[in-house]
Order: C-alpha cells, then sequence, then structure tokens
C-alpha cells in the first residue's frame, strides 16, 4: 500500500484518535535529562528540537536547530517497561481456616499504543514474543499487554555513533511489526500502513497523498541514518566463536573492568531474567509474589545451595555477553541483540559489546 | 532439537505460575535433616489430574518465604499422596521442616524433562546416585520394580558420605527382592558398617557388565560425583550416548524464563533437569559457566 502524508500539526489527531480508542498513548519525553518513555496527552510532551548525543558510557541531550519531533535516537527506556512491567503480581496467597487460598492475580490489562518505536526496537519486541509467547509455557502477563497494543513506529533519519542496527540486520528501517509507521520531515510525516487495525486508524485521519518531492526526502532522510551508522559487529560465525572461548584472557580483561552495576541488562531491550519477591502484611497472612526484573550481573543470581555459581564478575559478564549473542540461536532461534547500543551508552565505564567480541574473535583468527 | 523428552509431556495448567494447594499428609524421617514429606492436594479435580515422570520435580511454595525446587521421590503409580524428599537447607526448606503434619502450602508442577525409561527397555540399567541424588532417581526404581520383565539387568550403585546418611534403608530389602543389584558405599566407614568404603564412581570401576555397549548408566548427585561417574563409564566402555544425568542449578521459574538455571544454552528446569551427558559435556568443565 502506498504510503500517506500527515501534516505535522495533524500529529495530535493521531494522538487523539488513539485515545478516543482507549488507548495510554505512551512517547517520547524529556526526563532527568534524558529521554523516556512515558505516557503523553499531546504532542507537546514530544522532546521538540531535541537530540541525543551518545557515545560508551556518555549520554547528552542538545539543541537541534530545528523542531523535529523525533531527532535522536534511543535512550535509557526501552518498550520492555510496558510489555514486561518491571514489577508484576504473579499470584496472591492468603490464609484461611482451611490452609492456603492460592489465586491468580484478576487485572485489566492496560492498552498501550506505543509512538514512536524504531526499526531496532521492533526487533526487539519480536525477540520478546519469541521468548515470552512462541514457547512450551507462554507468559499471561507480557501476552495481555502484547495483543492489546498498537504500535506507532517512527523510521531513525540520523544514527549515535553507538548505533549498529545494520551489523544486526534490524534497521534502520522499519519493516514490519508495525501498525503505521512514520518518517518525518520538516512539514509533516509519511505514513505507512503495516495493520488492518492501522488503516482502520488511518482512515480517521486527515491524511493526503503525497507529493514526489515528499516521497524522494522521505527516502533521503531515512537513507541519512543508514550512512551515518559506523559501528560494526562482524556476526558471522559468532555463535561458534564465543562458545568455543569460554577460557579466552579477554572475560577476565572486560571482568576487571566491569562494575556489575547491571545497567546494560536494565537497558538492554531483550533482557528478560526476573525474580519474584514475597510481598506480605505484617501478620504474614496475605501474601503476593511479586515478579521484578533481575540480572545476570548480580552475584546471587546464580546461587545454588547457598553458593553463587558465577562467583566472579568475568564469568557473570561472559554470561551475559554470550547469553546475548551466542546461546540466544540456541535457545530463540536468532540473536538477542539488535544493535541498539543501550548497553555501550549506559555503561559506566564504557565496555562496549562489539569491541570485545572483536578482541574475542580476533585473536580466534 | 530436544533429546530429551520434556517437550512431550503435558504441561501443567494454563497458568505455570499459580500454586496449587497441597497439605501435608505424612512425614517420613529419613536421616539427619532429611524427611519425606507426603503431600496431597486440597482441590479433588487437581488431584485426579496430576501426573508425573520419574525425573521430574515440583516447585513447593511456603507463602511468605518463597519457592524450591523439590524431585519427587514418588511412586509414579500413587494416586493420593506425592512424596517430596527434602534436605533441610535454605529459607524454604527450613520452614517446611517446621511444618507439622496437616501444614498447608503450596506446590505447583511437575516441571522438567524425565529419565528415559522407554529408551532403556531390553538394556542393562545402571543408577548412580550420590547422598540427596538418590530421591529423583527413587522413582525409576518403583517403577523398574513394578516393570521389573521389561529391562535386562537393573543395579543401583548408590553412596553417602557416612552409613547413617545412607536414604531409603528401610526399602532396600524390597528392592533387591524385586531384582535389583543393589551396591552401597559409603566416604567414611562407622560403626557396624561392612559394606564398601569409598566414593560412588568406584562402585562402578567395579561393577561386571554383561554387554558395555548395552548399558545404560544414569546419574544424580554432586557434579564431581557425576564427573567422575562420567569417566568411570567411558573408561568401562559405555558409549557416551549411553550416560543419563540430572542437573542442578538455581531453577526459581521452571519454565525457562527467568534466566537464573541457565547453563551454556540450556534451561535447566525446562529442557533438564535430566540431560544426555553428550549435551552437558561442553559445559561441565568450564568454570563459572
Amino acid at each position: 500500500m502506498p504510503p500517506w502524508f500527515l501534516e505535522k500539526a495533524c500529529l495530535q489527531d493521531l494522538l487523539e484518535r488513539l485515545r478516543d480508542r482507549g488507548y495510554a498513548v505512551i512517547g517520547p519525553t524529556i526526563s532527568q535529562e534524558a529521554i523516556c518513555y512515558d505516557e503523553i496527552h499531546t504532542i507537546d510532551e514530544l522532546p521538540r528540537g531535541w537530540t541525543d548525543v551518545q557515545q560508551a558510557g556518555r549520554y547528552r541531550l542538545q539543541r537541534r536547530a530545528d523542531e523535529s519531533l523525533f531527532g535522536y535516537v534511543v535512550g535509557p527506556h526501552s518498550w520492555k517497561r510496558y510489555l514486561f512491567p518491571p514489577q508484576a503480581t504473579l499470584m496472591t496467597a492468603d490464609r484461611t481456616d482451611g490452609g492456603w487460598s492460592m489465586q491468580a492475580p484478576v487485572e485489566v490489562p492496560p492498552r498501550y499504543a506505543f509512538l514512536g518505536v524504531r526499526a531496532c526496537e521492533l526487533a526487539a519486541i519480536r525477540i520478546q514474543d519469541k521468548v515470552f509467547l512462541e514457547g512450551p509455557y507462554v507468559d499471561l502477563v507480557y501476552q495481555a499487554r502484547r495483543e492489546r497494543c498498537f504500535v506507532v513506529a517512527v523510521n531513525c533519519t540520523q544514527a549515535a555513533s553507538t548505533c549498529f542496527c545494520t551489523s544486526m540486520n534490524t534497521g534502520p528501517r522499519c519493516q514490519a511489526g508495525f501498525d503505521l509507521a512514520l518518517t518525518e520531515l520538516p512539514t509533516g510525516f509519511l505514513v505507512e500502513c503495516g495493520s488492518d487495525a492501522g488503516s482502520e486508524l488511518l482512515a480517521s485521519l486527515p491524511v493526503r497523498e503525497p507529493s514526489a518531492e515528499e516521497l524522494t526526502a522521505a527516502e533521503s532522510a531515512r537513507e541519512q541514518a543508514v550512512h551515518q551508522i559506523q559501528r560494526l559487529m562482524d556476526t558471522t560465525n559468532i555463535r561458534e566463536d564465543l562458545l568455543t572461548n569460554l577460557n579466552h584472557p579477554r572475560w577476565q580483561e572486560a571482568g576487571e573492568r566491569c562494575l556489575s552495576c547491571t545497567n546494560c541488562t536494565m537497558v538492554c531491550p531483550t533482557c528478560f531474567c526476573s525474580s519474584v519477591n514475597e510481598v506480605a502484611d505484617l501478620g504474614a497472612d496475605h501474601v503476593r509474589r511479586e515478579r521484578v526484573w533481575d540480572s545476570c550481573f548480580n552475584l546471587d543470581f546464580s546461587t545454588m545451595n547457598g553458593t553463587p555459581v558465577r562467583n566472579n564478575v568475568a564469568s557473570r559478564y561472559r554470561q551475559w555477553l554470550t547469553h546475548k549473542l551466542a546461546s540466544w540461536h540456541d535457545q530463540f532461534g536468532s540473536s538477542g541483540c539488535v544493535g541498539c547500543g543501550r548497553c555501550i551508552t549506559w555503561c559506566p565505564v564504557g565496555i562496549d559489546l562489539t569491541e570485545e567480541v572483536a578482541a574475542i574473535r580476533g585473536d580466534v583468527r | 532439537m530436544n533429546q530429551t523428552a520434556s517437550l512431550d509431556l503435558p504441561l501443567p495448567a494454563c497458568n505455570p505460575w499459580l500454586a496449587h494447594s497441597v497439605t501435608i499428609d505424612r512425614i517420613t524421617p529419613e536421616v539427619a535433616g532429611v524427611s519425606t514429606y507426603h503431600l496431597r492436594f486440597v482441590d479433588p479435580e487437581a488431584a485426579r489430574n496430576y501426573r508425573f515422570r520419574p525425573g521430574q520435580f515440583n516447585m513447593l511454595y511456603l507463602p511468605g518465604v518463597g519457592e524450591s525446587a523439590i524431585s519427587l521421590s514418588a511412586d509414579p503409580r500413587g494416586h493420593v499422596t506425592w512424596a517430596h524428599t527434602v534436605r533441610t537447607a535454605g529459607n524454604v526448606t527450613q520452614t517446611l521442616a517446621k511444618l507439622g503434619v496437616g501444614g498447608s502450602l503450596g506446590l505447583r508442577g511437575p516441571f522438567g524433562s524425565c529419565w528415559p525409561l522407554d529408551q532403556a527397555m531390553g538394556k542393562d540399567l545402571i543408577l548412580v546416585a550420590g547422598g540427596i541424588g538418590l530421591p529423583p532417581l527413587r522413582p525409576v526404581i518403583y517403577e523398574i520394580a513394578a516393570r521389573r520383565d521389561e529391562f535386562a539387568s537393573v543395579a543401583v550403585l548408590y553412596g553417602a558420605r557416612t552409613p547413617d546418611t545412607l536414604l531409603y534403608q528401610a526399602e532396600y530389602d524390597a528392592w533387591r527382592k524385586a531384582g535389583i543389584d543393589l551396591h552401597l558405599t559409603a566416604d567414611m566407614s562407622g560403626a557396624g558398617w561392612n559394606g564398601a568404603v569409598g566414593v560412588v564412581p568406584l562402585l562402578l570401576d567395579r561393577l561386571p557388565l554383561a554387554d558395555a555397549a548395552r548399558t545404560q548408566v544414569w546419574m544424580c548427585g554432586p557434579e564431581v560425583m557425576l564427573k567422575y561417574t562420567v569417566k568411570s563409564a567411558l573408561r568401562r566402555g559405555i558409549p557416551a550416548g549411553n550416560l543419563w544425568l540430572s542437573m542442578e542449578r538455581n531453577m526459581q521459574c521452571a519454565i525457562g524464563l527467568c534466566g537464573h538455571c541457565q547453563l551454556g544454552p540450556e534451561f535447566v528446569c525446562r529442557n533438564g533437569p535430566v540431560f544426555p551427558w553428550n549435551r552437558m559435556a561442553p559445559y561441565l568443565d568450564v568454570k563459572g559457566l
């Protein structure tokens, strides 16, 4: 289906039509000097005229020369926090005269519309679908949110120095997995439709046919992002190269720099590890089992019979990297990395996984 | 993709996180710090539908404390109560130990893969267990005792630290009567002990084999015991493909979604705990994996 054109001022209509349909619209906003995802009610809450400058261990917002609404890449948040919430109740237990009564939580799952999902993030959602929906067990919390969500993707028109989606074949062009996809131009948006729900919504918007110039401008804007991507990760044979080098000295070196702070796993849009906390009232008669995000960098993550299996930082870094880039293939049929670069940016000591992989593979050859 | 049978097994009810309410029907003290809890489902429908295969485990839940993965040590043909032999170690098992008969707790399961009984039919079978590694193999012993004619020779090699920590001693006569060749050892001798002294793999070194190529070895115990049992089996000419082991890791969700129990590419809770040794071999010698 050919794309349509939506005037810039009419983006508010898109928001309102989504809200009419009962969606809570989640989009990029500025919070604590970073671009974070949060509920928005008007397009004035979008980071208009801002961009982000990223490198290993560094993230800064900067003013743009124009009034772009989506003139940045990805920040510390990902959509994971809405589909796989950092805290979720799995079960409740109540003490009764006849012993414990266990109940599944009763929940009206939220209906989210995500505005501004990038190609790497569509790929990340696809990966988490595989983890949570397509294995022998389905995660009901994820499923309830995922099947109700509406996705408005945005094509990147620029890249950060940390981006490497082209190496992971996930971007920068949004190919599938969206209801609508936008490409931002100075005067408005080229809108592509990716689903029936998308066409239904599009029919309610004041769109027109784009001009030939607008089509060309959108194409070259998207091309600009491709050209700006400098970072590379060679993924040829990466699974074997990592799994046959589990005793490579580089793990030790990375382990000496790594603070085991868990930042990389928290910002990663595909990391899915979790733990369950027992939340009880004072009498311990009413208990909630609450699932929270966990990280393979935490010492007690692997604890077995009182002793952690991965008792040094190097072993935990190795677990994270080999899981993400190697054993994920065995488990889910793809890499667990989408090339978004978040783990590079948000690592406080600037450990760069592309560099670590190159070092390990360099010694192989 | 999976050599283990886990994918063929029936999955528990559609919400794998929801525990069933169970009560402690009976407690059998085994050895110091180890008891068997015979659990009964409160809900009659859950009781009717519950089935497991030897090697599988349940998550036992003590509300407000947490869950612990405990393998079923029960007779798989049991219908009323389900035995779990538990060593008191962490918070969950300590709380369990304080509950008496009639105590209430949660149970979800069964989870994980099972011992490959179908592949062992007509073959010589050796079960090797160390310490608290015997309970996950006890359902196999019950199953074999009930279907003894379907297997060739069956040996159980079992060892514990001391003679008084050998589990299920009251059942040994019954096992022997059922045609199971039971060999016992203790790492350290003790008063009245006339049996072997030494680690379990030594029993395998000495066991006469009718036909190594047709012998299956299934083992459960500490990783170091598994390692030396495998060495002994290979040295005796038993093919690597005939070795199966039950692995232990930090299993929390039991459904391969929380990430804690990973060992290389495996989710031990879901793809295991019973694995063909071939599949574990690349990872067992890597420290801190």
